[in-house]
């Protein structure tokens, strides 16, 4: 006879017969009765009508039949809220039975009935419950304490149960200890401010202590708890470590991973150089290597959780690359998580064999793994130099199997490995455009397609193939359409007497027939472009492209610490933090790693660039890590080519003239006047380019310089903002080379621009603690705020956010403001933060006031500085010396304003080089009656000319100097600027 | 922590279901099945899937889903382990974990559910403790208990539970006191085409069954325990001894349980057992494609391979077989592709062999993947690593128990590339 013959039902009616049954005077029956009860319920079917019969049978000595009623119970007291009332004599009773395993089972199933009118006889049970003399039943009350919390938190708190809870962790007995944990730590989540566990080092010990004495799962309440704790110091954080390590042992994987928590957070307090440091990064390896071998749900989590230790710290595991290997009948979620990983460990040392692994994959069956592996090839010839014509070659035999997914794939990652190694391989395209036919998905055509533009000048007839493509343009995705419109152009350029007619053909399908905009607006720029200048196209087009980085998919820094501090917790599966997803939590506290003892934060920052002279380059073109965020922000915006300084093409003096005309109004408020453009027309119409300037984070990815973003994995940093453009980028233009000469050896090497002196701008005082002082700067063309930042107050400051009022020049962050963090108490960090001129114009009154707001976590601050204009003066402010003259005549005298610059001891020559320093430009030097006459000029970054006439009498300390403009708001300005730069 | 259970059967029907805090509704599982349906195998559904308000953790075990709904921020794998603890315990008790079985049982399944948990925080999981609380079925126990109508639960609380040594009952009494471990090593390797190894290591247990009387406390050394660098203990095991002496300590507890696993790095070199000579050839416009398999032993020290099996996925191309096994016996499903040759153990003198033509698709193009072979087998009385036992004694009580150890090798995920 087994349980099943409780389903068997008669016709009469299920419940009416079980009610008679439970009614019956037979102990035996009515038992019977109670278990096809409960068994109903366990296939969900609705017994609640039975509640007043099954209340009936719990008085009884039947400890089974009691439990059984209980079960009953807990499931349906909720719907039958007066019923329940009934029982709570009994449990009552029952709290005081000799048995304590009667009395355990008595507060803990009250404890499960959610009904409010029972809760309130629950309060004085539990009270002794939580003082009994037996553990088993203490420990059973301490779980009750959460369960009633979750039901009614107030009633919780106002009978001081908390506190009975929190003694409990001193309990004689670890098991007590555990469970007070867990309750106390589930309560917690709820009351993420409450100090709750109030860890010390005395309870730290108790903690500890327990840790060894209790099952398995205290343990991990522990473990976890523990990883909560920010030790006093580093001797601390070792003794901790060292007793905590043994659970590595343990055969529950989860106990494990929880030791691995905290063993990773707290090692980061630890001096690198201390012997234990090595010993325990020695020790983290066998345990995370044998989950491997646990079931397939374990690995998964197991696999997770590696990602991210090895992105943390990848020497735990760098030798143990071949337990990631995949084998053929594992799960898919296994097999993909594991290809990442092993991705991430390939190095010089084993990229033989991951190559070798990864084309093993590649022939596999299932077509999501193969193409991630075909990708990881890619990635590794990105990662792994050394590797790449191997990874290339590689490639090349995957394309020889002509397996359609796998080609296409291969494709899409060797256009990577173009942008990664221009030049280096090309000898490949000819294989690749064997191919062309399969490619039917988007992604490998717009990449063949980028390959065939970019390389156009080696490829015999790569008009032809692309000719080709032209034929079903319409039907084609957005992708493909905008690289064939680009690679054609490009084509154009490279070979334009045989392509005429292809460009016009494609110009004519991206601007008449389609109407998608971005598509449109693309194939209007470059239209005008080469209508216009084809110079200049050819410099915007063709233009050389930032190498792609190398591991862009890696997790954000802060975001990674945050989730070490999460190891073994679904944040840490989902790789978000948990307020991002976490229902129920109030506001989850951000968890960090301990900061490490003694070693200041500079050790690990990547960029923060002195403020030494002009020399110091500004970032390379590869963001660094601590870059990633904001080139992630600001991903799939235009690629750099439009922000660079114009370069020198001959229509730029005629220009000249015109903007003289224009520029005032631009300053006045008309932002669409373009400022920083490479182009200047006469021609009215002249491309509104600016649009396509990286200030509206949300615009489309319409790609001016003709690029086609990497493979999303892979294409991070190549929208890099304008703020990590390479100084050489700007080098030549800046440094005057060509001034230079036309200067005929009066002047010598200019000398960096003008930076005045850091001034506090906010006070700690005003700021909660937080000091900025800072000054202005232009160095290599881009105009740069730096700022010492000092956290004055008693706590960490972070999230760090900056943002600009409207101001007279469009003066607006060309990138987010990064701040190290943790950014702990009594630091100074400097901060550079690169400007832009792109942002929304207002005119201020002075002129160069600039109006900003600083946000931390703490709150938002706001101040107003001053800046010199000196350092919105253009590299090429040099006017040719007939059009100074003839603007000079042409600006009425009443814009004319007139200072004395007074205590100024240099002669004509040192002045004009200082000037030329901070880009005001001597275009001719007259000496009359023993006075030196300078006329110079100098151009704003809205296009505003500035001319300027310097008298300079020898022997005499007192300049006099005329300004000239067409705005002659800005001379007052102006005046500053020189009476600085030549002060300094 | 864990909210409720659901358990589902592979025709994914909701046969059963817990709830510890308050009841979630069965449509929850919607989610679950939801992924079910995208798997393409039913081991390929996702451990972890997340809902607007809830997260289902499952595990697949003999054909059933185990799904845990959790709420809040819990740790997965406590989850995970949990629910293995649970299907553990369902075998245990019923002997083999199905659905007739769970169902057969329901209503020590629901009592033994709520022991093991209690608001989601496990209360006793040890197999000790859940037998003194819950006797587990036997046809002799539902016999007595329907004619004498005593129950099977356990009135009184369990001994073991909160003392220092909660997986041991105190009072165990035994006529015969014996004590046997096994140790069993399971062997992964991936072996290329060419027969190099790519990849191998072993997986081991030292599985214990002690019927001993009273609190004995046994030491167990080993000859080369140097081997064990990397090792998983049951909880009974005194860590600090074995740190500074490498000798396992321990109060057992009472019946079977897994003393301590161990893992043997690839960094080590494992020795491979047996080698597979294939030849597996498709030409390109041919509709019969060649197979030829030999295995053979290697670095077996004298022992003898038994009970091996060969299984292969063919490719999807392959129609039919005609092979010819030397010894044993083979089959294929055309429906799954899946080869499997029974071949029983390796006679060193004459080499198993399975040999023959496939024959494809006409007219299709030849197969883009290798088939990969899946080797099973078993080796008696060696363990592959090499671990010996050194001696076995036992303090705190005054009988001689009889001792016994016994070593077996067996292939884990053993696979070789063609």
């Amino acid at each position: 006879m087994t349980d099943s013959k409780y389903f068997t039902t008669t016709k009469k009616g299920e419940i009416f017969e079980l009610k008679a049954e439970l009614n019956s005077d037979k102990k035996e029956k009515k038992k019977e009765a109670v278990k096809k009860v409960i068994a109903s319920m366990t296939v969900g079917k609705d017994v609640s009508a039975l509640f007043p019969d099954v209340v009936n049978c719990m008085q009884t000595d039947n400890l089974e039949l009691k439990k059984l009623v209980y079960l009953y119970l807990m499931n349906y007291a909720k719907s039958q809220p007066d019923m329940a009332i009934m029982a709570v004599n009994t449990f009552v009773k029952d709290c005081e039975d000799p048995n304590p395993l009667i009395r355990a089972l008595a507060v803990r199933t009250m404890g499960c009935i959610r009904v409010d009118k029972i809760t309130e006889y629950l309060c004085e049970p539990l009270r002794k419950c939580l003082k009994d003399e037996d553990p088993y039943v203490r420990k059973t009350a301490a779980v009750c304490v959460a369960k009633l919390h979750d039901i009614n938190a107030q009633l919780v708190e106002d009978q001081g149960f908390l506190d009975t809870l929190k003694d409990l962790i001193s309990d004689s007995n670890p098991m007590v200890v555990a469970n007070a944990v867990a309750a106390l730590s589930e309560i917690a989540e709820s009351h993420p401010n409450s100090n709750l566990l109030d860890l010390n080092p005395q309870s730290i010990n108790k903690l500890l202590t327990a840790l060894n004495e209790c099952t398995e799962w205290g343990q991990i309440f522990i473990l976890d708890c523990l990883a909560n704790y920010t030790p006093r110091d580093d001797r601390e954080s070792q003794s901790i470590c060292e007793r905590v390590t043994p659970r590595l042992s343990h055969a529950n994987s989860a106990v494990v991973l929880s030791a691995v928590k905290v063993l990773m957070k707290f090692m980061e307090m630890l001096p690198k150089d201390l012997d234990y440091y090595g010993t325990l990064l020695k020790k983290l390896a066998p345990p995370l290597v044998t989950l491997l071998s646990a079931e397939p749900e374990l690995q998964y989590v197991a696999l997770r959780n590696i990602n991210l230790i090895v992105q943390k710290r990848p020497e735990i595991l760098k030798h143990e690359m071949k337990v990631f290997f995949v084998k053929y009948n594992d799960p898919i979620y296994v097999k993909l998580e594991k290809l990442d990983i092993m991705i991430r460990l390939a190095s010089q040392a084993n990229i033989a064999q991951v190559l070798a692994e990864l084309k093993e994959y590649a022939t596999e069956v299932d077509v999501d793994f193969v193409r991630k592996a075909v990708r990881a090839i890619g990635r590794c010839a990105i990662k792994v130099e050394q590797s790449a014509e191997r990874c290339v070659s590689t490639l090349l035999d995957l394309i020889q199997t002509k397996v359609n997914y796998v080609v296409q794939e291969a494709i899409v990652v060797i256009k990577d490995i173009f942008r990664k190694y221009p030049n280096k391989y090309e000898s490949v395209i000819a294989t690749l455009c064997e191919n062309l036919d399969s490619l039917d998905e988007p992604e490998a055509r717009a990449a063949m397609i980028w390959i065939v533009g970019e390389y156009a000048e080696r490829i015999d007839n790569a008009d032809e193939l692309l000719e080709s493509f032209l034929e079903g343009f319409h039907d084609e995705s957005t992708q493909v359409q905008l690289q064939l419109l680009t690679a054609i152009v490009k084509l154009f350029l490279k070979k334009p007497t045989e392509t005429q007619e292809l460009v016009q053909q494609v110009l004519s399908l991206a601007t008449q027939d389609s109407d998608n905009p971005d598509l449109r607006d693309r194939g209007y720029i470059y239209w005008r472009l080469l209508s216009t200048d084809p110079v200049a196209a050819k410099e915007v087009v063709l233009a050389e492209k930032p190498l792609i980085s190398e591991e862009t998919d890696l997790i954000e820094p802060t975001l990674l610490e945050e989730l070490i501090c999460h190891i073994g917790t679904l944040a840490s599966v989902y790789h978000k933090p948990p307020s991002a997803f976490v229902e129920g939590s109030r506001g989850v506290q951000h968890k960090r790693l301990p900061a490490r003892a003694g070693s200041g934060e500079s050790a690990e920052s990547p960029d923060t660039v002195s403020t030494g002279g002009v020399s110091e380059a500004p970032p390379a073109v590869i963001p660094s890590q601590g870059d990633l965020l904001g080139d992630l922000l600001n991903l799939d915006l235009t690629p750099p080519t439009t922000t660079g300084p114009p370069p020198p093409t001959s229509s730029m003096q005629m220009g000249a003239m015109d903007l003289l005309g224009g520029g005032l109004d631009s300053l006045m408020g008309d932002d669409s006047e373009p400022s920083h453009i490479p182009l200047r027309t006469d021609t009215p119409q002249s491309p509104q380019l600016h649009h396509h300037s990286p200030s509206p984070p949300d615009y489309s990815p319409t790609e001016l310089g003709g690029d086609i973003g990497g493979s999303p994995a892979m294409g991070a940093s190549f929208g890099a903002p304008p703020a990590v453009m390479p100084g050489s980028f700007n080098a030549p233009v800046s440094g005057g080379l060509s001034d230079l000469f036309d200067l005929g050896g009066g002047v010598g090497m200019p000398m960096g621009a003008y930076v005045p002196p850091k001034t506090v701008w906010l006070p700690a005082m005003k700021a909660k603690g937080l000091e900025i002082s800072g000054t202005f700067a232009r160095r290599s063309g881009v105009v740069q705020m730096e700022m010492t930042l000092t956290n004055k107050a008693m706590s960490v400051m972070g999230d760090f956010a900056i943002q600009f009022n409207r101001n007279s020049f469009g003066l607006a962050p060309a990138g987010p403001l990064q701040v190290l963090t943790p950014f702990t108490p009594n630091q100074s960090i400097e901060v550079t933060l690169p400007l832009n001129t792109v942002g929304p114009v207002m005119k201020m009154e002075p002129l160069n006031n600039l109006q900003v707001a600083v946000k931390n976590n703490i709150d938002v601050f706001y101040f107003s500085c001053q800046y010199p204009i000196s350092m919105l003066f253009v590299e090429d402010g040099k006017m040719e010396r007939q059009v100074f003259l003839a603007t000079w005549k042409d600006i009425p005298n009443d814009n004319e304003s007139q200072f004395q610059i007074k205590d100024c001891h240099l002669n004509s020559d040192a002045a004009s080089n200082k000037l030329q320093g901070s880009n005001i430009f001597t275009i001719a030097k007259r000496t009359v009656d023993g006075q030196d006459m300078l006329y110079q000029s100098m151009k704003l970054t809205n296009g505003i000319w500035i001319l300027a006439e310097l008298k300079v009498q020898a022997g005499n300390p007192n300049y006099t100097i005329s300004l000239k403009c067409r705005a002659p708001e800005v001379a007052q300005s102006v005046f500053q600027s020189y009476e600085a730069v030549l002060k300094n | 922590m864990i909210h409720s259970l659901f358990l589902v059967n592979a025709s994914g029907d909701i046969f059963l279901e817990k709830h510890w805090k308050s009841v979630v509704s069965r449509s929850v599982c919607d989610y679950f099945f939801e992924a079910q349906e995208r798997a393409t195998e039913p081991e390929n559904v996702p451990p972890v899937i997340p809902t607007p308000h809830h997260y289902l953790i499952s595990v697949l075990r003999h054909r059933i889903y185990f799904v845990a709904v959790i709420q809040s921020e819990v740790p997965p794998l406590f989850v995970i382990e949990f629910l293995h603890r649970v299907v553990d315990t369902f075998q245990d008790y019923f002997g083999v974990c199905t659905e007739a079985a769970i169902k057969d049982n329901v209503v020590v399944v629901y009592e033994l559910l709520e022991e093991m948990l209690d608001n989601g925080f496990p209360l006793a999981t040890e197999s000790n403790i859940l037998k003194e609380l819950i006797k587990p079925p036997t046809i002799l126990r539902t016999m007595v208990n329907t004619i004498t109508g005593s129950t099977n639960v356990g009135e009184q609380l369990p001994t073991g539970q909160l003392s220092v040594v909660p997986w041991r009952r105190t009072g165990v009494k035994y006529t015969n006191n014996e004590a046997y471990f096994d140790v069993v090593e399971e062997i992964d390797a991936i072996i290329d085409k060419s027969g190099s190894t790519i990849t191998a290591e072993i997986q081991g247990v030292i599985d214990a069954c002690v019927k001993l009387t009273g609190m004995p406390d046994l030491t167990l050394s080993f000859m080369n325990p140097r081997l064990l660098d990397d090792v998983s203990f049951h909880p009974c095991v005194r860590f600090k001894r074995w740190e500074a002496e490498r000798i396992l300590s321990f109060i057992p507890p009472d019946g079977n349980f897994r003393l301590l696993s161990y893992h043997v790095s690839s960094q080590n070199l494992v020795a491979i057992p047996v080698y597979v000579k294939h030849n597996i050839t498709f030409r390109e416009g041919s509709s019969q494609g060649r197979f030829d398999l030999t295995l053979g032993p290697k670095q077996t020290m004298g022992k003898a391979v038994e009970s091996v099996l060969v299984s292969s996925q063919l490719p999807r191309g392959v129609l039919n077989t005609n092979l010819n096994p030397s010894q044993g016996t083979y089959t294929f499903d055309p429906v799954t592709k899946l080869l499997t040759w029974d071949v029983g153990k390796i006679n060193p003198q004459k080499l198993p062999s399975l040999k023959g033509s496939m024959s494809l698709q006409a007219g299709a193009s030849k197969p883009d993947e290798n088939p990969t072979i899946n080797i099973q087998f078993k080796i008696q009385q060696m363990a592959i690593s090499g671990l010996k036992v050194n001696r076995l004694d036992m303090y705190g009580e005054k009988y001689k128990p009889f001792k016994g150890i016994k070593y077996m090798t067996k292939a884990g995920k053993f696979q070789v590339r063609t």
